[in-house]
């Protein structure tokens, strides 16, 4: 996963050599790291074998089964966005850090981590059941997650301006909110993708 | 009878509202006055109309305002209808700011130009010589003018009620799937997916009448406007809907699949759609300081055909459902 990051961002800092503008940098970040949320979250279902699941359906509730993947793929997805904003950083950063609030910034990029892992796990949980790969899951997630995205970019553009916390911060408590609101959702829906 | 009075009622109302959209005529309005700027001594403005009648009952009066002072025409000649002309002497040392041009027909109407005119290099304001009435007198039947909308105000009978009806329909079709999730009879999961198709239908509409209006006001077919984004990202989620009951073969498992994702989906889409758009700028009205319509651009001229357009639609959405939920069952 981490590899799949940093080639693209190698990839990027090959293609642009230097001259990013603050929004396309921004929206450049933010499509690698979304393009990466769908690659590694679509293996958090799909790489069960059947077995494994008879296993798990015997051992445990399905509402503990999705909050423990819930957890592992949005602690999976702080790490990936923190290193892959380290990388992306260390090569393209130049000046569009120099006026950043960089705190807020990180503060940004788990809170959107930990919110498109929170939403692509049950889209991913979806996409398995029907038996059908990373295509249906991109087909199912994007419109689901676009207008998540559209807030995470324009919080993490505030930061990146160097805007203060409290005139920042409304996106960001919204982002946050969406993320408790998807992981509640997740929970009521689960058991019904869980039985048979 | 019993059974079929809302189709008719529906039928009617739809009918009844296009062709009140399509044939009230609009109220007369002011469209254009050459010059655009003012010079001390004597200006001639040239002023058109739009649905006025000039030539009837004498010459109307005409004046200029600029929000301290204003004065009337000496001279006012008719050219037209919709054409006339009128002669002022501005005084020295005006300017500074701009000036409504005010019509005022022996019919009682009151046509105003916002900002029709530049009054000048000077720094003085209009000396206070004429005010023009508070309340226009009473009219007929008819929409209101307004600027950058014109004709296309008649828009608002078809764009708007497509999306209240697509709502509906979607609002209908969660109801269908949680339904669904409790009891788990496959005749609901029918009715929610047959809602979701009558839904993409009215959402096509309202996206090819809504571009229509963009294109006739804005300028662009498409804008990057949160309403719109909003629209195809809806779009979007039921056209993956009917992806996801397109690639399951089996019932049991698709119904299943497809009720959490339309839940789900909604859910989501819904808290988008109705708080982001409050959070940033739209060129719709009632976002980002633009007034809606219900404030007072939806005076009760519009009213009278815009209720019932909408409740008409909203039955044809339901009437088109019903439709293709008995044709699915009679052809199974």
């Amino acid at each position: 996963m981490l590899l799949y990051v940093i080639s693209a961002i190698y990839v990027c800092y090959l293609g642009v050599r230097g001259g990013l503008s603050l929004p396309v940098w921004n929206a450049l970040f933010w499509i690698i790291l979304l393009f990466a949320a769908f690659n590694a979250l679509a293996r958090s279902f799909q790489r069960e074998d059947a077995d494994r699941q008879h296993y798990l359906h015997s051992l445990a509730s399905p509402q503990a089964v999705i909050l423990a993947r819930g957890a592992y793929a949005a602690m999976t997805m702080m790490v990936l966005s923190l290193l892959s904003l380290l990388c992306y950083i260390l090569l393209l950063g130049g000046p569009v850090i120099a006026g950043a609030d960089l705190v807020q910034f990180i503060v940004v990029v788990m809170v959107g981590g930990a919110g498109l892992a929170a939403v692509l796990t049950l889209i991913s949980a979806i996409s398995a059941r029907a038996g059908n790969g990373i295509g249906l899951m991109a087909v199912l997630g994007f419109p689901v997650v676009l207008p998540m995205l559209l807030s995470i970019m324009r919080a993490s553009k505030g930061a990146l301006d160097g805007l203060s916390w409290s005139s920042n911060s409304t996106y960001l408590l919204w982002v946050f909110a969406v993320d408790v609101l998807t992981v509640t959702l997740s929970y009521l829906l689960f058991p019904y993708l869980w039985r048979d | 009878m019993k059974h079929w009075w809302w189709k008719l009622l529906a039928a009617l109302l739809v009918i009844g509202a296009s062709l009140a959209a399509l044939l009230v005529p609009l109220a007369p309005g002011l469209t254009e006055c050459v010059p655009s700027s003012l010079s001390p001594g004597t200006v001639t403005l040239s002023i058109s109309g739009y649905n006025t009648r000039f030539d009837r009952n004498g010459p109307p009066a005409v004046g200029l305002t600029d929000g301290h002072g204003g004065i009337q025409a000496d001279q006012v000649t008719v050219l037209g209808p919709t054409s006339v002309k009128a002669i002022f002497t501005i005084p020295a040392d005006v300017g500074g700011r701009s000036a409504h041009v005010v019509v005022l027909p022996s019919s009682g109407e009151r046509l105003v130009l916002f900002d029709a005119v530049w009054t000048g290099s000077g720094e003085g304001s209009l000396p206070d010589r004429w005010k023009f009435p508070e309340q226009a007198a009473a009219h007929g039947w008819e929409f209101p003018n307004r600027a950058i909308l014109y004709e296309t105000i008649r828009n608002l009978m078809f764009h708007v009620p497509m999306w209240f009806t697509m709502m509906v329909l979607q609002a209908l079709s969660v109801g269908y799937s949680v339904a669904y999730l409790r009891s788990g009879e496959l005749r609901t999961d029918l009715q929610a997916e047959k809602a979701v198709q009558v839904s993409l239908f009215f959402a096509a509409l309202g996206l090819l009448t809504g571009s229509l209006w963009a294109r006739a006001t804005w300028g662009a077919w498409w804008t990057n406007d949160t309403k719109l984004n909003g629209a195809a990202v809806t779009t979007l989620i039921y056209l993956a809907y009917l992806v996801l009951r397109g690639s399951v073969a089996d019932a049991k498992k698709r119904a299943d699949l497809a009720a959490v994702y339309n839940i789900f989906a909604f859910v989501l889409m819904l808290v988008f759609i109705m708080v982001l758009p409050r959070l940033t700028d739209s060129l719709h009205p009632g976002n980002g300081g633009n007034p809606a319509f219900s404030q007072y651009d939806l005076d009760d001229d519009l009213r009278r055909v815009f209720y019932p357009a909408v409740l008409g639609w909203i039955m044809t959405g339901l009437w088109l459902f019903n439709l293709r939920v008995r044709m699915s069952r009679a052809f199974r």
